[in-house]
């Protein structure tokens, strides 16, 4: 059929040409141009300008606003924040996640429901209920306040809100959907069989989870756990309501940021720029480790799919023992 | 005796998976357990393996009562219908797995690894991942995975559904030869009748949970416990026929039917060799006519039409199709060697029409 070999070439030559459900080249072009003109102006210019203020006194002013002991003192809270709730969020991820996927049970979508709770809240009012909770005239704070915790022989009063247990608290509210969502896909996709083929092999349950269960999901969960990160250092709403503002004490990075911009002069403006640059590098460092994850799940993910190529294995390798 | 069920019952809420199924399995043996989807033969697979719990009667292995014991410590090989290889694992991580934690000494587990990987034409493959291996590999790596800690008994669930047809002979072969020489108590699911009667040593047919009939291969399709086992095993002629005179009709055929009052109902069943055909119209009481032939390799299937409309299947070899000097619309003489009643309704008065109703799932093969 002469007629149906040159169409097929004709469509191979212009491959330019449009397909009859495509805009014209006009409409796509003032498209694309809008959307990265917006991104331009809305993310990279300002991100740009972060890292043009921070520096704004050298690198010299750059490292000494960071070294600032109030500033360093934020830096260390942050840090130990993240250190305590993303790990603790980590477990209770991956207990939700195990118990959703691979359980059923009665309230389970309640508890779908429910773990997706701090997306929902407005941080300011998760950190406000923390307040209600344990504050001064909330519904724990006087019992805690009358009842000293006796340790080494010391009187130790156990404070959470202004200090770090409830920013600790207030961080693991708004962080703890991440590696659940994360992780109960991943875990729905792998399904039990690889877990019931570690019992049947002898494994114990524990075992199981560390040799079998936990490798299977491990993209997914180092996705859940960077998220989880990036979002616990860099909360500010929640953390703000509960952490008083005690500076050198329960600042974290987002709250210095703010605390040196109300400074008002030039040289607190470019302090606050230098800590805001940090968390903008974690910004730019969790996005890059993101889109490395999400390339590396992909594939993994189509491995998985993939049918296995149905050939004899070649005779070299000594094939059936017949 | 290596393995006994004695009333075992599965229930999953209130529907019972497994009905009050009694059978053993001798030391060495190659069981299939065979049924349609939803038979409970794979549930009855999970039970011996300590998978599933039953919810009435034990189960044995070795004359150890282990309806107490869990999984671990039944000392069973499973192999997963997906094969269910570890895939962040090697070849040879994948079948040490049950040997580390058995605490083998690492060059014991060297040891045992490599024999069975080179029993089983693997050698070479130890580095690659379950997603680098063909369907037979990994079958063959899933295997070896559950004979490594040379498990009492070797379970294998739908071990051929998961590859395509040609592998699939491939792979029955292979099992067979395996079994032949590891002489391991190898228990297999499936649904394919033709797979069981050319891999097993006996076959267990279920149905709806129910056991049907335990026997030999050529027990079990030459002499059907009922209708089910019948019609499941193999091709088989069905005719409904009606008592008159003695003598079961259908058509213009008649089959001896002593003592049986007129007006009862017998279902009637023969397998396709037990049609004989001859070109000779005068040899054989039938006059038929070939309508269709089918190539099935060495055997033809043939369909023979008969005045009446009905229609039976018979097969033959090519030579003796050849001998016959058949082709399509040749009128032959045929006869039924033999047949079996398959189910039987009494007399009903003649006004009310009798409708039968067959049992849902027939599998029609070759």
């Amino acid at each position: 059929m002469p007629g149906h070999v040159k169409r097929k070439l004709n469509g191979d030559s212009h491959r330019q040409s449009r397909r009859g459900t495509e805009e014209s080249p006009v409409v796509k072009w003032v498209l694309i141009t809008i959307a990265l003109a917006f991104c331009l102006v809305f993310l990279l210019l300002p991100l740009a300008n972060v890292f043009a203020q921070a520096f704004s006194f050298g690198w010299k002013g750059y490292l000494g606003a960071l070294t600032d002991p109030d500033s360093w003192a934020a830096i260390r809270l942050t840090l130990i924040v993240a250190a305590i709730s993303v790990p603790l969020n980590v477990v209770f991820g991956v207990c939700a996640a195990w118990a959703i996927a691979k359980f059923d049970f009665r309230g389970k979508s309640l508890l779908i429901t429910l773990i997706d709770l701090p997306f929902s809240v407005s941080p300011v009012v998760a950190g406000l209920m923390f307040v209600v909770l344990f504050g001064m005239n909330g519904f724990l704070g006087p019992w805690l306040q009358a009842h000293p915790l006796h340790l080494f022989g010391k009187e130790i009063e156990i404070k959470i809100i202004f200090a770090i247990p409830g920013i600790v608290l207030a961080t693991m509210f708004v962080t703890f959907p991440f590696v659940a969502r994360e992780l109960i896909p991943v875990m729905q996709a792998t399904g039990t069989e690889q877990e019931q083929a570690a019992l049947t092999l002898g494994a114990s349950g524990w075992t199981t989870f560390w040799h079998v269960t936990l490798p299977s999901v491990k993209w997914g969960l180092i996705y859940g756990i960077i998220l989880c990160n990036a979002r616990a250092m860099g909360e500010f709403g929640a953390v703000s309501v509960v952490s008083g503002h005690i500076i050198g004490h329960t600042e974290t990075m987002p709250l210095r940021v703010q605390s040196l911009y109300e400074g008002g002069s030039a040289g607190t403006t470019a302090a606050a720029f230098a800590v805001a640059s940090l968390l903008a590098l974690l910004a730019l460092i969790t996005l890059g480790l993101k889109t490395f994850l999400e390339w590396k799940q992909a594939r993994e993910f189509e491995r998985a799919q993939q049918a296995p190529p149905h050939r004899p294995a070649p005779p070299a390798s000594g094939d059936l023992p017949l | 005796m290596s393995i006994e069920l004695k009333n075992v019952t599965k229930q999953f809420g209130g529907v019972a998976a497994v009905n009050n199924v009694s059978f053993s399995v001798n030391e060495g043996e190659l069981m299939a357990l065979l049924g349609p989807s939803g038979g409970g033969k794979t549930t009855v697979l999970r039970m011996i393996a300590g998978l599933e719990m039953p919810t009435g009667g034990d189960v044995f292995i070795r004359g150890q009562r282990v309806n107490d014991l869990s999984v671990q410590e039944r000392n069973i090989g499973f192999v997963f219908q997906n094969y269910a290889l570890f895939k962040n694992m090697n070849v040879f991580k994948n079948v040490a797995f049950g040997l580390k934690i058995k605490k083998w000494k690492r060059s014991d587990i060297k040891e045992r690894v490599a024999e069975l990987l080179k029993l089983f034409g693997l050698d070479g493959l130890e580095k690659r991942y379950p997603h680098q291996l063909s369907g037979g590999q990994r079958q063959r790596v899933a295997i070896a995975r559950a004979l490594a800690s040379k498990p009492s008994v070797l379970l294998l669930d739908e071990p051929f559904g998961a590859v395509d047809a040609k592998i699939r002979q491939e792979l029955r072969e292979w099992l067979v030869t395996l079994h032949h020489d590891l002489n391991v108590t190898t228990i297999f699911v499936t649904h394919d009748q033709e797979e069981a009667l050319e891999v097993s040593n006996r076959i267990v047919i279920f149905s709806r949970g129910h056991l049907e009939q335990v026997g030999a291969p050529r027990e079990v399709y030459e002499q059907p416990a009922n209708e089910f086992v019948a019609r499941f095993i193999g091709v088989m002629n069905v005719l409904d026929t009606e008592v008159r005179d003695g003598i079961a009709r259908v058509g213009e055929l008649q089959f001896p039917a002593h003592g049986q009052p007129d007006g009862t109902r017998l279902r009637i069943g023969f397998r396709p060799y037990a049609v004989q055909v001859s070109p000779d119209l005068t040899l054989y009481p039938y006059r038929a006519v070939l309508r269709h032939t089918f190539f099935l390799g060495v055997m033809l299937r043939l369909e023979f039409e008969l005045p009446s409309g009905l229609t039976l299947r018979s097969r033959m070899t090519k030579e003796e199709f050849n001998q016959l000097g058949l082709e399509g619309g040749k009128e032959v003489s045929l006869q039924v060697r033999n047949y079996r009643v398959l189910a039987k309704e009494g007399a009903l008065p003649a006004e009310k029409e009798f409708t039968y109703q067959p049992p849902p799932t027939i599998a029609e093969n070759i």
